[in-house]
């Protein structure tokens, strides 16, 4: 394709002269992409074509891959564990996914109009996306803390209202590991609503306002039909987040996904059956499941931005 | 930005209130944290905003008598080297499957691409067996390699080199580069935005990865801060003062790099999409 002849001048030399710096280009190339390809090869296609033989074997890491078939999808479908921490993992994403998007638009569709301090306001939602999980899991422990340590205890018993366990309790905990995680993302949420906002043309806007639509319809018949494809793009990613969440569940919970598995999430279960209890072959299934779901939410999005 | 002037009459004192009370809350955490690293331990329990005799003594006694200063240093070694490592070949593959034209490109790219539909947690298993055969748990290595390029970086780089004009590469063709400097001299310092923003969320996403480091590391002075701090307890357990002062110590190199290139991370993390 590069590599067209020319009209001009003696045209064989200099046809010939162009073919051998394409040919000189594709040789530079390949060399270019030589150790990379390898790279991807090794560390990305290969361990995870590894994942999926794996999780057809029995292994304990140090002995022999004993050969088994599906037998660990088998014994996941009947095991009261992994159904807990699916259904767990389900509950992060359908309740996340919507307070957080929900939380994010109101912020972002206020944030959109005000022009002064628009820049520190915007700073001051996105700060906590640019931490540590581990560390900030170790500060809401602390605020989550009975009286006299945790502060939302003592501001609850400030107001005269009865104190709450929190983190200790099998109902509240996953709920209480569920706000910092919803607190960390929902700053570029924010910012990338704002962006969706600001790239929606004025006209509309002033076309609508000639029609009389204001405040709610303003909303459902204009904005938020225009920011379809930001709103898909969030709900992919902020699925794709919840359905991996570890690191938030493992500090506020110190590894445990307590109590009683009450937090425990699909891939806290996998670091514990593959580190824990040296089940790699199951928990390389878990991980294919894993897989599996983030791919059909994967596909999900393209579905949706298409069909328009 | 435009758009955004026209309809700033519609903002209210009240709306602009409440967004700022919004977002006093959302940085209460962190202020807290960075309030009680400085308090000593007899103010710890007090809900004061500020210290009445701040000290850095905690940081002090973390330096002292912790596995911090040898897991500040592992981290910034490992988020930086990937950086490293991530920048040149990202951009390089990036050029290449921009610039040249050859039979297997279309395939190259998609391949690569397709690596972004792995998820890490799908990886880590084989990466710890490969590790642990080829004797690369506890080093640095071993927390590194994962990460020495990334499709995403590659996918994003690309797009960036398609908007540099040919006529420039050719222009320095003309002047007798070679094709590496072509790449290194002409093409790369176009793209210095988009490799600015490429390397502020890999060092991020190094700087908080969490999981494989875990996995891979179980010798204390191969940690990574974010490891280390999750096995803190242990040493500081009711000392909440100590924790707040590790955790302020992972956080405040980030907020550093936050305040310093704000346009930069904004941008960045939404090119990502995510960050590690």
């Amino acid at each position: 394709m590069g590599a067209r002849p020319t009209v001009r001048g003696p045209g064989t030399t200099r046809a010939a002269r162009r073919l051998s710096l394409g040919a000189r280009r594709a040789r530079c190339a390949w060399a270019f992409l030589a150790l990379p390809l390898v790279f991807y090869g090794a560390i990305r296609l290969y361990p995870a074509a590894d994942a999926v033989l794996m999780s057809l074997t029995d292994w304990n890491i140090v002995g022999q891959r004993r050969w088994v078939g599906l037998d660990n999808y088998r014994r996941l479908a009947t095991d009261p564990t992994f159904w807990k921490v699916m259904g767990n993992t389900a509950r992060y994403l359908l309740v996340g996914v919507p307070a957080s998007l929900g939380l994010a638009f109101l912020v972002a569709h206020q944030l959109d109009r005000v022009r002064f301090g628009h820049a520190l306001l915007r700073a001051l939602y996105f700060v906590p996306h640019v931490t540590t999980a581990v560390a900030m899991a170790w500060v809401w422990r602390w605020l989550y803390q009975p009286v006299p340590v945790g502060v939302f205890n003592d501001l609850l018993a400030g107001l005269g209202l009865p104190p709450q366990p929190f983190l200790r309790s099998t109902d509240q905990a996953l709920y209480a590991v569920l706000v910092p995680a919803i607190w960390a993302g929902l700053g570029f949420q924010v910012v990338v609503f704002l962006a969706g906002l600001e790239a929606i043309p004025e006209e509309y806007y002033e076309a609508a306002a000639i029609d009389g639509a204001r405040g709610a319809r303003l909303l459902a018949g204009v904005t938020l039909p225009l920011l379809r494809p930001t709103i898909v793009f969030l709900v992919v990613v902020s699925s794709i987040g919840f359905l991996r969440i570890f690191d938030y569940v493992y500090g506020l919970t110190g590894g445990q996904g307590g109590p009683l598995d009450a937090t425990k999430p699909l891939v806290l279960r996998i670091y514990e059956t593959a580190f824990g209890h040296f089940q790699m072959g199951l928990a390389a299934a878990q991980t294919v499941v894993l897989f599996l779901i983030l791919l059909a939410v994967s596909l999900a999005q393209l579905r949706l931005l298409r069909a328009r | 930005m435009s758009t955004r002037q026209r309809r700033a009459r519609s903002a209210r004192p009240l709306a602009w209130a409440l967004l700022f009370l919004g977002g006093v809350l959302m940085v209460t955490p962190l202020g807290y944290m960075l309030v009680t690293s400085i308090k000593p331990n007899a103010e710890v329990y007090e809900l004061s905003l500020l210290p009445r005799a701040p000290t850095l003594d905690n940081y002090r006694r973390l330096g002292g008598a912790s596995g911090f200063p040898r897991w500040l240093l592992n981290s910034a070694v490992v988020a930086v080297l990937t950086t490293v490592s991530v920048l040149f070949f990202d951009s390089l593959v990036g050029y290449t499957l921009a610039k040249f034209r050859f039979r297997g490109r279309g395939l190259v790219f998609l391949g690569i691409v397709s690596t972004l539909m792995i998820p890490t947690e799908m990886l880590v298993l084989p990466w710890y067996v490969m590790a642990r055969r080829l004797g690369w748990l506890d080093t640095y290595w071993g927390i590194m390699f994962p990460g020495m390029m990334t499709g995403l970086g590659t996918f994003l780089m690309r797009q960036f080199f398609e908007g540099v004009p040919d006529e420039l590469i050719d222009a320095g063709r003309v002047d007798g580069l070679g094709e590496f400097q072509l790449w290194w001299r002409v093409a790369l310092p176009l793209v210095t935005p988009a490799l600015a923003a490429l390397a502020i969320i890999t060092f991020l996403g190094n700087w908080t990865a969490f999981l494989w480091p875990l996995i891979v590391t179980t010798d204390q002075n191969l940690y990574t801060l974010p490891v280390g701090l999750a096995s803190f307890s242990g040493e500081f357990q009711t000392e909440w003062e100590m924790v707040m002062t590790g955790a302020s110590v992972a956080t405040l190199p980030l907020l550093l790099v936050f305040v310093a290139l704000q346009r930069y991370i904004v941008r960045g993390v939404m090119l990502s999409g995510l960050k590690g």
